[in-house]
């Protein structure tokens, strides 16, 4: 059984610090939804405000449409993954898994019986009675999600669970995750900082920033129609190009930069004489003279060899490069260090956003 | 020669063999980088560690205790006598802990001191953990870092007030015309004074609050690692209050408990003035026997005698519970 979460214009403050900004969100039953943002920007304070680990300073947290103020963490029906997973260190495996079934007065052999299944979910059949120090950090992490699935919750709310673990790992983890989240069928609240994770594994994403939610979207969405320049700059790699607009219409901008004027998408219905800034992803970027108002030239610094694709940086206007990913066919050179190279892009696949913070490099 | 100097031949034959046996394992394991100690250090700074270290290690912790485990098993004689025909070794002096040597008839009333003496101890030190506990739990995991240091500060300031005057400011206290015996007649919970002193409560408090240091730091200590997300977890899993301290944070500080319950016993079986100030008048603390054939009697190898008697069930009881708890006497001492 799932529960959806609603944030309704929740701010949490210690102190004069504002972590979590009047946020509104409406998270629905069985909705595999995920909190990614640059580590700093209040993703864990709101994972603790569901769980009930804070108390809002404003606002109001419903779980299942009921108010959960003054209800306190054990009483919640949701489950929180650590960031360090918080494995009791002198409990066995299925002591771990099946603590919040004891507290609950569950008996011992019922307890054992839900152990046993437990572990087979999370592919670790027959390893119940070892200690938890003798496990791999990936064992470890699926014994943390058992141990929250046991006490049957109807959120599951993860902590960056897997930013311990190498990369090879992480990524497996992904995909068992997921299917783990289809299988039991419950709302799982995902926070990360890694984009990856975030748009793999989710069905909706919320971008945060300094506190402050910039978009509630699904990945695609988030990828390809950013709501602010933050959101273009942290989901994914992102080419700014800063200027003014010059001239607009309801569904192309061209804007004045220091390569030139350039067009791109405009839907956010600038008028001429914004400040605004141009984003074009490296992918959508091809080599060569293009049409007018959407080719940049500049002089190649150099170029990163990938296997399917070449990484070329041209040089930008401000200290950051213009990346240019090509891909990896018969027909294209890349340009030697020092030469001038045109690259030219699909006004459709750019877009135009007023002018913002920027995701820090 | 006297079998009194015999025994401090033990000491010079245990370094004897260490050193032998040292020898032998260079001579298996020859390590060519190895630097020996006075290479490493100097001859001049080498000697000086050897000598002070074993200046401390035999003058100060193993010859003076030698030296008493050879009188308690020595007949008490007048000065004259030592070292003659009569100076034999005995275990009488043992034996007078249970029978009286001048009737023949148990001796009860030392038999009974030191068991109510453990007795009082094993209290006081249960008392002293239920007060720490909390107190430790609270200066580990939930105060903020100032409240923490105001605590810490009024755990530690009356230590400078010396034990005469806090054993009887705790007098005045609990005394029938005391504060405590006034203010409760004074709201007319009682109308006659309750004599605490004879009681004992006087003993308990006193005891108790003089070794709360050594019960609340190393509870502090082990609580002050674990990691806040155990608790919460244990929370998030529904875990009320109770739970949680029974189920994680008490395993986990165990080795801490052990070792300040250890401590406080030890300390409270062997402590001789807060007994002797705040004991009732009819309470013998075993100690205070001790005491009493050392200073009193002169009888200094019954004196002995009694001190071991009462060192060595202190030792056992400590092993049995550490054992009962499944503790690692190495654990305690971490
Ligand atoms: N208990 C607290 N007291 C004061 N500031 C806090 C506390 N917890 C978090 N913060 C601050 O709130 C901000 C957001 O923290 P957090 O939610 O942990 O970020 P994230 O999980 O996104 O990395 C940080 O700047 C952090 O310093
Ligand atoms: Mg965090």
């Amino acid at each position: 059984m799932s529960a959806g979460v609603e944030l309704d214009h929740v701010t949490v403050r210690f102190g004069q610090f504002t972590a979590v900004d009047d946020a509104t969100l409406d998270i629905k039953g069985g909705e595999f939804f995920s909190f990614l943002g640059p580590s700093g920007c209040g993703k864990t304070t709101i994972l603790r405000t569901v769980s009930g680990f804070l108390d809002p300073s404003a606002g109001k947290v419903r779980i299942g449409g009921q108010d959960m103020a003054g209800i306190g963490p054990n009483k919640r029906p949701t489950a929180l993954i650590f960031q360090n997973l918080a494995l009791f260190p002198l409990m066995t495996v299925s002591e771990n898994i099946t603590y919040g079934l004891r507290v609950r007065g569950v008996s011992r052999a019922e307890r054992m019986k839900k152990a046993g299944e437990l572990l087979e979910l999370i592919a670790l059949p027959g390893q119940g009675n070892k200690l938890v120090s003798e496990l791999s950090g990936g064992q470890k992490q699926r014994v943390a999600i058992a141990r929250a699935l046991a006490v049957q919750p109807k959120v599951l709310l993860l902590d960056e669970p897997l930013s311990a673990l190498d990369l090879k790992l992480r990524q497996h983890m992904r995909n068992e995750l997921r299917a783990i989240q289809q299988q039991v069928g419950i709302t799982f609240i995902y926070i990360t900082h890694d984009q990856g994770e975030a748009l793999t594994m989710s069905d909706r994403i919320a971008v945060m920033s300094d506190g402050v939610i910039q978009q509630v979207a699904d990945g695609k969405t988030v990828y390809d129609n950013p709501d602010t320049p933050f959101v273009a700059s942290f989901v994914g790699e992102n080419n700014p190009f800063t200027g003014r607009v010059v001239s607009a219409d309801a569904t192309i901008a061209v804007i004045e930069t220091a390569h030139g004027p350039l067009r791109g998408r405009n839907p956010k219905n600038l008028k001429a004489g914004d400040k605004a800034i141009l984003f074009v992803r490296p992918e959508s970027f091809r080599l060569g003279q293009g049409e007018a108002q959407a080719t940049v030239a500049a002089e190649t610094l150099s170029a990163a060899f990938e296997g399917n694709a070449t990484h070329v940086f041209l040089k930008g206007s401000t200290k950051k490069d213009v990346t240019v990913t090509v891909a990896r066919h018969g027909g294209n050179r890349i340009p030697a260090q020092g030469e001038r190279a045109a690259i030219h892009y699909d006004p459709a696949m750019s877009v135009i956003l007023p002018e913002g913070k920027l995701a820090r490099e | 020669m006297s079998s009194r100097l015999l025994v401090f031949l033990i000491p010079v034959i245990v370094i004897a063999i260490f050193w032998v046996m040292a020898k032998m394992e260079r001579g298996v394991a020859h390590d060519p980088t190895h630097k020996g100690f006075f290479e490493r250090n100097g001859t001049v700074l080498g000697v000086t560690f050897i000598v002070l270290v074993a200046f401390w290690t035999l003058f100060l912790v193993t010859l003076p205790y030698l030296y008493m485990v050879v009188e308690s098993f020595h007949p008490k004689l007048p000065p004259m006598q030592r070292g003659g025909p009569d100076d034999v070794l005995t275990l009488e002096q043992y034996k007078s802990f249970f029978v009286t040597p001048t009737d023949g008839t148990w001796n009860t009333n030392h038999m009974s001191a030191f068991v109510f003496s453990l007795i009082a101890s094993v209290l006081v030190t249960a008392f002293n953990f239920a007060f720490s506990y909390p107190l430790a739990y609270y200066m580990a995991q939930a105060g903020t870092a100032q409240k923490v240091r105001l605590i810490m500060l009024g755990l530690i300031v009356p230590y400078w007030v010396n034990e005469i005057l806090r054993a009887f400011s705790l007098r005045l206290l609990l005394a029938s015309k005391g504060l405590i015996n006034q203010a409760l007649m004074g709201i007319g919970i009682t109308s006659e004074p309750i004599d605490f002193l004879s009681i004992d409560v006087g003993l308990y408090v006193g005891l108790s609050y003089a070794y709360l240091l050594v019960m609340v730091f190393p509870l502090y200590n082990a609580i002050e690692s674990l990691d806040k997300n155990q608790i919460e977890a244990a929370r998030d899993l529904g875990a009320p209050w109770w739970k949680i301290h029974r189920d994680v944070v008490i395993p986990y500080a165990k080795p801490g408990i052990a070792s300040g319950c250890t401590m406080v016993f030890m300390l409270a079986a062997g402590s001789l003035a807060a007994p002797q100030f705040l004991g009732g008048p009819s309470t013998l603390w075993f100690t205070s026997i001790v005491y009493d054939f050392f200073f009193q009697a002169f009888n200094w190898p019954r004196g002995a005698a009694y001190a071991f008697i009462l060192l060595a069930a202190c030792i056992a009881f400590v092993m049995m519970m550490l054992r009962l708890f499944r503790v690692s006497l190495g654990e305690t001492i971490k």
